[in-house]
């Protein structure tokens, strides 16, 4: 398995290609309608991070000492952007995705989605993300 | 100033931000209901004042002082012009809005008895909705609400049964924000009246839109904020009737609300300043002032003219896109159009705009109520100011449907 960092690379030598934001979208976009859904039987409210522009659901479970991931969103880019960090999060230990920084969001240029100001439950998400690692860390 | 003819290029050349480009694109800037952007002259103001004029207001006996306390004041004056008010001191400088009405809930409030009534109404801005459910949990009052139709139209008939001599007070806007009505306020006024009640009118949306008459409107309140016409932000205005805002005790402690103050107690100043607790926004309100000035230069029955052809003109060509759906289709709107595209979500047609260098607002708007109304989590908004063009509504039609296509 390859580990945070050789993920987070391989990401940023994909989008490094498009130089046009409307491709960099169209690909997010793409990303989007390939995520990991979660099982709509768990599409509740305690999984559901209310942000004021976009809904996230998340769920987190450990599968052989890995993290997996599943999510969805209202929004197609938001979804996007949770491809993109289950991408590098999911098959990880635990311990792993406590630690990991995600610098290759702000690499790869949508850092604006990350801000707390556009709540749109992203930052929330990887918050929701990060705490069940470390829950599952020291069980 | 003098007035001069609608030159729409001449008035764009005056806004400095309209210049700039964005993700590579010239800015195009529908966002105006949320904040307007900045003329020359009030931009030069601040910056005068704080080059030239810097000084502490209503205590000095410097040169400096007085000469700041002098421009603050001449800016008071103006905006009691525009407003067509009476009095100068009937013009309180608050922080904007959100702090006048949360001024009069508190300072009027506390002239409230258990059982008394408040009325707003279905569209309002969560700033006028808020600050009222708080006096109303404070003093035990009651707070009732102006249904709305599905054209974004308040319920009049309705209106007038819920008024009774209970109603103490009526907290309308006169603009909403996210659907763009223009309601009544005329006869909502002088209902309300009748009952004895007073009223206040949220003109966070209107001011900018079309000229304002206090006097006319025989309003009790009136409040907007700067930087939705044109001004800095952190600076707006409440405007109250000398006797009712004569009834009500002071809203803040502090410097400059008071006449002498001994340890045991202290009796307060008079208007303005008895609303006025410590150092005021002094920049802001100068050039608040100025931004008034700039906008009695103006041909505003043009401007107004040329707002309601974009709304016409881009209401149209927005019909012609598959699955629109309009929010707020009031036969008296001013310009701001809310929609959805079926099959989008607003969250990333705003995204994939901005990246084309268009501005609209997308989410709730500050007004949940009106969301639940229409049972969706939010609309996307644009909304025009008088330095926006047909062409400007062209690129954003175009990056529209370019969006749509992306995410369909």
């Amino acid at each position: 398995m390859k580990s945070i960092q050789e993920i987070e690379r391989e990401i940023i030598d994909e989008f490094s290609i498009y130089d046009d934001w409307m491709d960099k979208y169209e690909y997010i976009i793409e990303i989007g309608k390939d995520l990991p859904l979660i099982d709509p039987s768990k599409k509740s409210d305690d999984k559901l991070i209310k942000g004021c522009q976009s809904r996230v659901w998340v769920d987190a479970e450990k599968k052989d000492g890995k993290m997996i991931f599943t999510a969805d969103s209202d929004a197609i880019i938001t979804k996007g952007i949770i491809g993109l960090l289950i991408r590098v999060l999911s098959h990880q230990t635990p311990e792993k995705v406590a630690k990991a920084e995600l610098g290759f969001i702000k690499e790869i240029g949508l850092q604006e989605h990350l801000s707390p100001t556009r709540s749109n439950g992203l930052v929330s998400m990887i918050q929701q993300m990060k705490l069940a690692a470390i829950k599952q860390s020291t069980l | 100033m003098e007035k001069v003819a609608f030159n729409i290029e001449q008035i764009r050349s005056q806004f400095p931000t309209l210049a700039r480009t964005v993700n590579g694109k010239a800015l195009i800037y529908f966002d105006n209901g949320a904040t307007s952007q900045k003329p020359q002259v009030v931009i030069d103001r601040i910056n005068e004042y704080y080059t030239l004029e810097n000084a502490n207001i209503h205590r000095g006996v410097h040169t400096l002082s007085q000469e700041a306390t002098t421009a603050y004041e001449e800016a008071r004056i103006s905006i009691q012009h525009y407003l067509g008010a009476q009095h100068a001191h009937e013009i309180i400088f608050t922080k904007g809005t959100t702090d006048s009405i949360n001024l009069v809930a508190f300072s009027f409030g506390e002239l409230l008895q258990k059982g008394d009534e408040i009325i707003i109404s279905a569209m309002e801005h969560h700033s006028n909705i808020v600050p009222w459910q708080m006096l109303c949990e404070r003093k035990e009052c009651k707070l009732k609400f102006i249904p709305m139709s599905p054209k974004g139209e308040l319920d009049l008939e309705t209106y007038k049964e819920l008024l009774s001599s209970k109603t103490k007070l009526v907290a309308v806007t006169h603009v909403s924000n996210a659907l763009g009505t223009v309601n009544d306020v005329n006869s909502i006024i002088s209902l309300a009246h009748n009952v004895g009640a007073k009223v206040l009118i949220d003109g966070a949306q209107s001011i900018q839109h079309m000229p304002i008459n206090v006097q006319d409107l025989d309003c009790d309140f009136y409040t907007f904020s700067g930087h939705k016409l044109f001004g800095p932000t952190g600076v707006g205005v409440l405007y109250g009737k000398e006797v009712t805002l004569n009834s009500m005790p002071p809203y803040q402690g502090g410097g400059d609300m008071i006449k002498e103050v001994t340890l045991e107690k202290t009796t307060y100043n008079s208007l303005p300043h008895k609303f006025e607790a410590g150092t005021p926004h002094i920049a802001g309100g100068i050039a608040l002032g100025t931004a008034f000035e700039y906008l009695n230069s103006l041909d505003m029955e043009a401007l107004q003219q040329h707002e309601k052809e974009l709304l016409d003109y881009a209401t149209g060509q927005l019909q012609r896109i598959d699955g629109i759906q309009f929010y707020g289709e009031a036969d008296y709107k001013v310009s701001v159009i809310s929609f959805l595209i079926e099959g989008t979500h607003p969250y990333d047609v705003g995204t994939l705009l901005d990246k084309m260098g268009i501005a609209v607002r997308t989410g709730h708007h500050c007004t949940q109520p009106i969301m639940d109304f229409f049972k969706i989590p939010g609309t996307i908004r644009a909304s025009f100011a008088f330095y926006n063009t047909k062409e400007e509504v062209d690129i954003f039609i175009y990056a529209l449907q370019r969006a749509v296509r992306m995410l369909k």
